[in-house]
């Protein structure tokens, strides 16, 4: 059964929280982003900024029980699962109290109580996974969905295809979302594929792909949600792409839209097409909440942003025995 | 000579290349970028055309076949990896096919390509991007293997690995694009399985390659003011092995220590010991010592990074043991990075 294009109606609550958790993750990186010059965070950042809508709009579709696997820019994932924000930032600062104890940084982050299995820096490496995960799902009873989320630069990889015939193959609980956002590092999706619509990628192997735009996050969270909904009811495999756009540099905590790889009209759009700005002014028009409110919200961010960068700054480092823990369950 | 960086040597070896053969060609992620691969493929797009330096899609597995493919086909391609990482998903075409194609067919194929990767090392880099693979490539015939340290051997065993008839594996390292050095400006190739010796000394031998040779010469000039004088020998190619000059500095010292960037379990410093063992048994007059990373994957934590890779210091320390020497002073070389992130 074709998923409906139709917009599903977004209740007040419902916005309110997708606002609040892309408000987080923007207000996180742009602190993260400030601190960075200080060496303080010594971990590469993929920062996910003006893409927040489309973390928000996939990770509040979700049931807690359910399984997502992300990849090295996964910071939105994590806070919009609803991963502890003190363990975050403590993460970045290589802290034990990080939710990987230091051990990942910000590539990896992990949070299973919330239902982020991991993240990965090997570009789609987190497909198969995912596709395996989802096997044991349907072993298991089909009681939870997965999610497999990548870059459009996943789709270039021959285990992209791999997993997804097999996902096809067994009819999987899982949905495959890409996030396009347009680059791969540098490179663009057309000088990478002839076929540029990625969602058709699977089309051959018989797996039912969409496009959508990603910087409205109240169609995100519908489609995500319809999309999940098809999966619980015994649906086949989908192919999910949003529609988003890279703001700041591939890796780094800096802008550099004077690069030449930059499009100048699409970078202008994308910019114009601000995720956060747009879901205040649904917010104001459609639901009469006052610029005061969201003002005092997104204040109380800041604040529980702060004080994650305070517990972050005052946790201790892992002492040097904790260098051989964890890599077996216990030490050889 | 001239003074320039390591990805500057890098840089006019292609270009060399390029110039004297045009079935030379380059392709990786990012090779035509603005960062240009630390540098060191920068203008290539431009001086040689976009199709003999060229970007690729994400795909090693497939991109490394249609590179062995290319160079069946009389090509001399570079296969540029940024992190050395991502030739885990290469690995197949590398050792079941470019390692093969000669042997299995009896001599009658070749495939020459250059396959050139960086490791990466600090900054939080992790588990997955920060590997040194040399083990791997060492262990299965047929492919050569060469890690220069110096911005010169860098240009020389890159040009000498182009125009090889056997595919190279040219494996870099981000900590010696920070370094400068002379370099010839002319076409020089440096010949495969000779060892350069950084230091001359009579008391220990370190065999260290790539980046470990740098955190040695810094042990080696604490130690001199101990009145220690260690002999630093830099295999350079570790496919072939330069044994010779390798066996004439354990004869003289008696004594060998190698230092490996990757993990010594089953490691170049394995191998490079099992071979004295069997060759110079009757020369070593203390057992071998070996240095590497700690057995256990790349963490973040900078405290616990620091505690993964082997340092000046741990250097200096070892070869004192090696002495019956005192322990190291408190005030002993520590590693410093110069290197600051992003990557």
């Amino acid at each position: 059964m074709p998923i409906s294009r139709g917009k599903m109606r977004l209740e007040k609550e419902k916005l309110i929280e997708l606002f609040q958790f892309m408000a987080k993750i923007r207000i996180a990186e742009e602190k993260i982003a400030e601190i960075y010059p200080s060496d303080k965070i010594q971990s590469p950042i993929h920062l996910s900024m003006g893409q927040e809508a489309v973390s928000a709009g996939v990770c509040r579709a979700l049931e807690r029980t359910d399984h997502l696997y992300g990849t090295y820019r996964s910071h939105g994932l994590y806070i919009a699962r609803g991963g502890d924000l003190k363990k975050f930032f403590a993460e970045l600062y290589g802290r034990n109290t990080g939710c990987n104890r230091g051990k990942g940084g910000s590539m990896h982050v992990v949070a299973p109580e919330v239902g982020l299995m991991g993240a990965s820096a090997i570009v789609a490496s987190t497909i198969p996974i995912a596709t395996g995960d989802a096997l044991a799902s349907a072993m298991q009873g089909r009681e939870r969905v997965v999610v497999a989320f990548f870059g459009d630069g996943a789709v270039d990889e021959g285990v992209f295809f791999e997993s997804i015939n097999f996902a096809v193959l067994k009819k999987l609980p899982i949905l495959y979302v890409c996030e396009n956002n347009h680059y791969a590092i540098h490179s663009k999706v057309s000088d990478r594929h002839k076929q540029t619509e990625l969602f058709r990628m699977g089309e051959g192997l018989g797996l039912t792909g969409y496009r959508w735009d990603g910087d409205d996050v109240t169609r995100v969270y519908s489609h995500m949600r319809q999309a999940c909904q098809q999966i619980r009811n015994g649906g086949e495999p989908l192919l999910l792409e949003f529609m988003t756009y890279r703001w700041y540099e591939h890796v780094g905590p800096k802008t550099d839209h004077l690069e030449a790889y930059r499009d100048q009209d699409k970078l202008a759009q994308a910019l114009h097409n601000d995720s956060l700005e747009k879901a205040r002014v649904l917010l104001r028009s459609k639901f009469g909440v006052s610029q005061e409110t969201i003002a005092r919200w997104e204040e109380a961010i800041k604040k529980e942003v702060e004080e994650a960068v305070q517990f972050a700054e005052e946790s201790p480092f892992p002492v040097a025995e904790e260098l051989y823990q964890d890599v077996y369950e216990s030490r050889l | 000579m001239s003074l320039m960086t390591y990805g500057q040597a890098i840089r006019q070896a292609l270009t060399l290349a390029m110039e004297k053969d045009s079935s030379v060609f380059v392709m990786g992620i990012g090779v035509d970028d603005h960062k240009a691969v630390f540098g060191s493929t920068q203008g290539l797009a431009d001086q040689f055309g976009k199709d003999r330096c060229f970007d690729t899609p994400i795909s090693e597995a497939a991109m490394t076949g249609i590179a062995i493919g290319a160079a069946l086909g009389g090509m001399r391609p570079v296969h540029v990896h940024i992190r050395n990482d991502f030739l885990y998903l290469a690995m197949d075409q590398l050792f079941n096919l470019a390692a093969k194609w000669r042997y299995m067919f009896g001599g009658q194929m070749k495939v020459p390509m250059v396959v050139r990767v960086v490791i990466g090392r600090s900054w939080g880099q992790g588990a997955q991007h920060s590997q040194s693979l040399q083990s791997f490539f060492m262990h299965v015939p047929g492919i050569k293997v060469a890690m220069p340290t110096t911005p010169s051997d860098a240009k020389g065993i890159l040009l000498s690995a182009i125009f090889n008839p056997d595919p190279v594996i040219v494996i870099e390292h981000r900590s010696l694009y920070e370094i400068s050095g002379e370099v010839p400006e002319s076409y020089y190739e440096l010949p495969f399985g000779r060892a350069m010796i950084r230091r001359e000394g009579r008391d220990v031998t370190i065999v260290a390659n790539s980046y470990m040779v740098v955190e040695c010469l810094k042990a080696a000039k604490y130690l001199e003011e101990q009145g220690i004088d260690v002999e630093i020998v830099d295999p350079v190619s570790l496919v072939p092995l330069d044994e010779s000059t390798l066996l004439t500095s354990i004869q003289k010292t008696g004594r060998l220590l190698i230092v490996d960037c990757g993990w010594t379990t089953c490691g170049v410093s394995a191998e490079i010991s099992a071979w004295a063992a069997e060759k110079a048994f009757d020369e070593l007059k203390r057992p071998i010592r070996r240095l590497g990373n700690a057995h256990v994957p790349c963490p973040v934590s900078q405290p616990l990074e620091a505690l993964f890779y082997p340092n000046a210091k741990q250097i200096a320390s070892t070869v004192c043991e090696m002495l019956d020497r005192n322990p190291l002073e408190e005030d002993a070389p520590q590693l410093v990075s110069k290197f600051r992130g992003p990557f």
